[in-house]
């Protein structure tokens, strides 16, 4: 508690401080490559039942995705509360290499935990905070995936609070991490109203984004959440089906309770025990979800709906082929749910995706997916 | 007063500390738990906590971990638990759950505080639930005549302290090291001074967990503090045992060990 209570006031003073939002501005803009563009899709859109379709390229962001624009926040977070270690959870990795980048740029020392079944699929990121000079902790406790990368990263916290800053990477865990992973991810809904209203003079009918913990879906929601005739549209991971209990479909699938010190909707059996997740996204895979993102829900102003594997790969291969663009999977799975609500409210529908992360990543199994390998089984 | 508070009492008067131990439910079976649970309270402990698995025990370090894992993949469920403490409960020593907050929401905080009382436990120790949060448990508790033991750690301030105390039942766990349970070769050297700090805020008894495994560290503890818990050295015997009535006896040695520590301020 006394860390958490130390980093909230140094949140909130640091947020007050136009010296803090300078540098931070400075970094986003010409570090991360800030504001990222908007990419209108119409290849991809006509399959879309010719509705526009524009994407919000996060995936152009230094890194490779959204996660740098909370890591770079947060560091300089550290610095300012004279700390010199970060520690980091990370699922696909995105938010590991993120975290390792601004750790390399800032002079801070860095560890990432990851599961060790999230190290074997996502093994270029492994390499590349390596690269960048982290140290990357394999987790095998558990499931051996984000849940318990994120009850490592915890554990090592509680021991080493007074010289480390945990850089959470979502918008989950206790206060203040959900709301300050928000207000530094909130620039992509920011940046995306204006770029939409620019390029349309209208809002879109609604905003999609994918949804693990939710920091890039809360990013591009945010500032339109006070625009009431926007819908606002989470693709959860759903896995094998939700029928077959094989998914990370947490608002689609799940029920109240508390992990990870946040009350929030979570994959529970009858005895509230944390149940395995399945997605074929590392990113997506866990059982938790933002509190932020449960309270959407529940006051119905935004929706959120599962994706299956197979959807959102159908989706990424659309992507590719039609716009040239390769996708994260997380991100197909927001594809996915555009194709669909393209379908749902006809041509004359404007979309907004977020592109949270590019693909780069996954190509070993997305080309394994699409059976590209020589090697392996494909589909 | 509480049973647990009396336990503490009891112990004062012999001039010693009182001995606490925890086990996990389930580990390495239901009845092996019971089995080794009391085992450690016929050799001399005066509280026993019964740990309920849980699928994300982020407070924990590797041994207990590793106990609970087996007893979830093992199938235990919450009614184990329960039935533990009912087990224990029948040797006269009072038990308390130790347990992360969702499986106590999951299964209702009324109905839980309920059929606890009616296995005869004595009250709940929350390391995820902080007294903000509290408020349903401590009116279950107060219904129920149930402890509600939080924790405090080096870390906490004064102010922390002093919200934490005023909620406390039973005793208040000090968290001797800043970090996860268990065994160190070292006790921590801030835990006289967070006991010293808690006993401005409070008259319970101030109990010292995380770190202790030997007699030598069980005398030093109750040198200064009311209570001096151990977990994960029982933990450990029982992993190390070659099979469970090994398991069993070893725990039971180590009991007598540490019961002869807490005498020996």
């Amino acid at each position: 508690m006394a860390a958490l209570d130390e980093l909230a006031a140094a949140y909130v003073e640091a947020r007050s401080d136009p010296g803090f939002q300078a540098e931070l501005e400075a970094l986003l803009r010409g570090y991360v490559g800030r504001p990222t563009l908007l990419t209108e899709v119409p290849s991809f859109a006509a399959a879309a039942g010719g509705c526009r379709v524009f994407l919000k390229r996060e995936d152009l962001a230094h890194t490779g995705s959204h996660k740098i624009n909370n890591v770079i926040g947060q560091a300089l977070l550290t610095k300012r509360m004279g700390k010199t270690r970060v520690i980091a959870e990370t699922g696909a990795g995105q938010h590991g290499v993120a975290t390792a980048t601004a750790c390399a740029l800032l002079g801070l020392d860095c560890v990432v935990y990851m599961g060790e079944v999230d190290t074997r699929r996502q093994a270029l990121n492994v390499a590349r905070m390596r690269m960048l000079g982290a140290q990357v902790v394999p987790v095998r406790t558990g499931s051996a995936t984000l849940k318990d990368a994120i009850n490592a990263t915890f554990r090592d916290w509680v021991s080493s609070v007074e010289t480390t800053h945990y850089c959470i990477g979502s918008v989950m865990g206790p206060h203040p991490f959900p709301v300050m992973v928000r207000d530094f991810q909130r620039v992509i809904g920011v940046e995306a109203r204006q770029q939409v209203i620019t390029a349309t003079g209208r809002l879109p009918d609604a905003v999609i984004a994918c949804v693990g913990g939710g920091s890039n879906a809360i990013g591009v929601f945010h500032a339109f959440i006070p625009d009431q005739g926007v819908r606002l549209i989470g693709c959860e991971a759903g896995g094998d089906g939700l029928a077959t209990g094989r998914h990370a479909a947490t608002l689609a699938g799940g029920s109240a309770g508390v992990i990870h010190g946040m009350r929030t909707y979570l994959l529970q059996d009858a005895d509230g025990q944390t149940l395995d997740t399945h997605s074929i996204s590392a990113g997506l895979d866990y059982p938790g979800v933002g509190p932020e993102h449960s309270w959407l829900a529940e006051t119905g102003r935004a929706s959120y709906r599962a994706i299956t594997d197979a959807a959102a790969m159908d989706a990424f291969a659309l992507l590719c082929r039609t716009e040239g663009i390769i996708p994260a999977i997380e991100s197909a799975h927001a594809l996915a749910g555009a194709l669909q609500m393209g379908a749902e409210l006809g041509a004359e529908a404007l979309l907004l995706v977020n592109l949270s992360g590019r693909g780069d990543k996954d190509v070993d199994i997305a080309a394994r997916w699409f059976g590209h390998l020589d090697d392996g089984p494909g589909r | 007063m509480s049973l647990v508070t009396a336990a503490f009492e009891k112990a004062a008067a012999e001039d010693r500390a009182a001995l606490v131990g925890y086990l996990p439910a389930g580990f390495p079976s239901v009845d092996g738990a019971i089995a080794a649970a009391v085992a450690i309270a016929e050799a001399g402990a005066d509280v026993i906590e019964i740990g309920l698995p849980y699928s994300d025990p982020m407070m924990d370090g590797p041994v207990i971990e590793e106990a609970v894992h087996q007893a979830l993949t093992h199938g235990a469920h919450v009614t184990d638990v329960l039935h533990t403490v009912e087990a224990v409960a029948g040797t006269g020593v009072p038990v308390l759950v130790m347990t992360y907050w969702n499986p106590v929401d999951h299964y209702g905080v009324a109905a839980f505080a309920a059929d606890l009382a009616s296995a005869g436990g004595s009250g709940l120790i929350t390391p995820d639930l902080t007294p903000e949060e509290a408020g349903p448990w401590l009116a279950a508790a107060a219904e129920r005549g149930l402890d509600p033991v939080f924790l405090v750690a080096p870390s906490s301030s004064r102010r922390r302290i002093e919200l934490i105390t005023s909620v406390c039942g039973g005793f208040v766990y000090a968290a001797s090291l800043m970090g996860i349970t268990g065994a160190r070769d070292a006790v921590g050297g801030q835990a006289a001074g967070l006991v010293r700090r808690v006993r401005e805020c409070t008259t319970l008894p101030v109990a010292v967990g995380l770190g202790v495994s030997s007699r030598a560290q069980a005398a030093e503890v109750a040198g200064f503090a009311d209570g001096v818990i151990v977990g994960s050295a029982f933990v450990t015997r029982l992993l190390q045992a070659p099979d469970q009535a090994a398991g069993v006896g070893l725990v039971r040695d180590l009991a007598t060990e540490l019961a002869a520590g807490v005498r020996g301020r």
